[in-house]
């Protein structure tokens, strides 16, 4: 396998201040949140890569840095080889973005209800010069056949259909520029979960199919468990584990994606004792020093507090490092 | 026996629109026990939320209830008067929505919104009523509670806003609780922590308990008894370990499948085709039999009641020995395998 999507150090920072004149007034200094601050990490050709945390964990910054949304305050995204972030790569860049595409959460939002899925679809057809004319009608229908639906359903409107339709339309529109790079962000996390079902299994089917890579972006860890090959698990603008899918649910490293995991509610009724959550995710604007997570972690020591841990072997944490985790039981998921 | 705290019979619930006449629920029964929690499954428009609304009388026009009664340990409930019912309306039955900012004034603090319910409802004097505030606040797990008190709802994160709706909903000493998606707005780790809250409470207190949710997770963990809801009726009923492990309904077969889960990975997630009906749509005999992998000629013209079957209670024509089929239970041995 080779590397496609490579981050590094890629940080981006909010100015959430308020305006200059109510700031001055009131002597208050510059506020800036930091949403991604240094993260890195790889994904591989066929792969699907996940991002999961809590809210305000900067997944979905992460996620709109990668394709180019937003543009981030140090740092670099490098796909297939070419930056998406420096000024000499322009013409490649402009290349390299036909194959880099985003589906979104809300179907509702990400479709315009006054297009008509024939022409939803085909817009990035017509944008990158992929066809012309009759050849435009026939890759759409095939598209729309493709995820499930039928090529008449490009003459309708997007609220005619339902909100795991409208996801498969979405998903259509992704392919429809050949891309072979999609950035899904919390792509089932409106559905019901029969729906989200379909969708999950037909995600699966195209990257069989195709040979697609997925950056998956989601809170919900059972969908992740299910869909990635890889997984980043993210807290306060950082990575603080990354591990393949099986070995992340079979042996958590890092205290805080134990918690995690622990919390997770469960199906299987296993009555596993539980270690109580403390505490929530603390203000993004004032995090606490060191390492981020030591104030709801039950390993932490002086040092976490005062002394940020870097990802070293797949996990950033004082406690793993010095080996201090022995003491804690393993969380008890079965593998 | 000792009768049950919530007793629904035979509810159905209507909305008059332009196009006609909406059955969001249809004749729909069942029991809620002192201190049990019942979970309310199913997926959006199954009616699972109406059902909550009819409960504590809050279904407002178009909406109607077209026929059956409530229960209130023995008393009739749903043909209460306005005002009647406002007295049973946290008094007796308290409330807990998703959205915890909107259950809440922004413009008056925690501590006031606890005392001005609770002087509604008990004969207190307000330094009592006060001290009582503390109390729940304590209770429901807030930090340095007679500090917080004094604060306003936008000084709380959201998991605590939550336990305070939580303390809120508890003020009167209820009967009953009816949480219509208490965790879905929240992170997994506060959620948990919030599911563990209200089984604490449901034991300590006796109090019963309405659960509604999306998330079979969140029931697995904390109902005792689960009803699947489906199309505006109740497809499956029963103890939460079997429904959740050994489903009868084909519709709750495919729902459990459909859930993805951290315990294994499984190359393919069972599908239902199609997605529910819409009010308007909904088919003859049973609603399900549309999108039903195992569906039969009697599915199409009539419709099934409730049969008993153990402890469950699963409204589906398979499980009616007058079908004159084979036992089902063998065959539903594989679980269906549906195309999409």
């Amino acid at each position: 396998m080779s590397t496609l999507v490579e981050v590094r150090d890629l940080r981006r920072v909010f100015d959430v201040s308020k305006p200059w004149l109510e700031r001055t007034l009131a002597r208050e200094s510059r506020m800036l949140l930091k949403a991604v601050d240094g993260v890195s990490f790889s994904i591989q050709r066929g792969e699907t890569f996940a991002l999961v945390g809590e809210s305000g964990s900067g997944k979905s910054t992460v996620a709109r840095m990668v394709v180019g949304l937003l543009q981030p305050t140090a740092g670099e995204v490098m796909i297939d080889g070419v930056s998406m972030t420096a000024a000499a790569d322009a013409a490649a860049r402009r290349r390299l973005r036909r194959r880099i595409q985003m589906i979104f959460q809300d179907p509702y939002a990400s479709l315009d209800p006054r297009w008509r899925v024939g022409r939803i679809i085909a817009e990035p057809i017509r944008a990158f010069g992929l066809a012309r004319g009759d050849a435009v009608t026939a890759r759409t229908g095939e598209l729309l056949r493709l995820v499930g639906l039928d090529p008449a359903d490009a003459a309708k409107f997007p609220h005619e259909f339902s909100g795991g339709q409208r996801q498969r339309i979405a998903i259509a529109r992704a392919l429809a520029a050949e891309s072979d790079f999609i950035v899904c962000d919390e792509p089932t996390s409106a559905l019901d979960v029969s729906v989200q079902a379909q969708i999950l299994n037909l995600m699966r089917d195209l990257q069989d199919r195709l040979g697609l890579t997925y950056l998956f972006i989601s809170h919900n860890l059972a969908v992740v468990r299910h869909m990635a090959t890889t997984i980043g698990v993210m807290y306060l603008g950082r990575v603080v584990e990354v591990a393949p899918a099986r070995q992340l649910f079979a042996a958590p490293r890092h205290p805080y994606t134990r918690m995690l995991l622990d919390a997770v509610p469960d199906l299987a009724l296993s009555g596993r004792p539980r270690t109580p959550v403390q505490g929530e995710i603390p203000n993004p604007i004032s995090p606490p020093t060191g390492c981020t997570f030591h104030p709801r972690c039950g390993l932490a020591n002086d040092r976490c507090r005062r002394e940020n841990p870097v990802l070293r072997d797949g996990v950033a944490c004082h406690a793993v490092e010095e080996g201090r985790d022995m003491a804690m039981p393993a969380a008890a998921v079965t593998a | 026996m000792t009768e049950p705290i919530l007793s629904v019979r035979g509810l159905s619930v209507e909305f008059v629109t332009r196009r006609g006449t909406l059955r969001a629920l249809d004749n729909i029964s069942f029991d809620i026990a002192r201190g049990e929690v019942l979970g309310v499954v199913g997926e959006s428009g199954a009616g699972k939320s109406v059902t909550g609304s009819a409960v504590i009388g809050l279904i407002e026009p178009p909406g109607r209830i077209a026929g059956g009664e409530i229960r209130l340990a023995g008393q009739r409930i749903d043909n209460l008067g306005r005002d009647a019912m406002r007295h049973v309306r946290g008094k007796r039955i308290g409330m807990v929505f998703q959205d915890p900012l909107t259950s809440l004034n922004p413009l008056y603090r925690v501590g006031d919104q606890l005392v001005e319910t609770i002087l509604a409802h008990l004969p207190l004097s307000p330094s009592a009523a006060r001290k009582r505030a503390i109390d729940l606040l304590a209770e429901v797990g807030i930090p340095a509670p007679d500090r917080r008190i004094d604060g306003y709802p936008h000084e709380f994160s959201g998991g605590m806003r939550q336990r305070v709706v939580l303390a809120l909903a508890l003020c009167a000493e209820p009967e009953l609780v009816i949480a219509d998606e208490p965790t879905t707005a929240l992170d997994v780790s506060v959620q948990a922590q919030i599911i563990a809250l209200i089984r604490r409470l449901c034991r300590e207190r006796g109090t019963a308990v309405m659960l509604i949710t999306h998330d079979m997770g969140v029931i697995a963990e904390t109902a005792d008894r689960v009803a699947v809801m489906y199309a505006g009726r109740i497809a499956e009923i029963g103890p939460v370990r079997d429904v959740v492990q050994d489903p009868l309904h084909p519709y709750a077969v495919g729902l459990m499948g459909s859930i993805p889960t951290l315990a294994g990975e499984a190359e393919r997630l069972v599908q239902i085709p199609g997605s529910m009906p819409r009010l308007t749509a909904i088919p003859a005999g049973c609603a399900f039999n549309p999108r039903c992998p195992r569906v039969f000629s009697r599915c199409h013209v009539e419709r099934p009641e409730p049969i008993a079957r153990g402890a469950h209670q699963v409204a589906c024509f398979l499980y009616d020995p007058a079908s004159g089929l084979p036992d089902p239970r063998q065959r539903a041995g594989v679980s269906p395998e549906v195309g999409a």
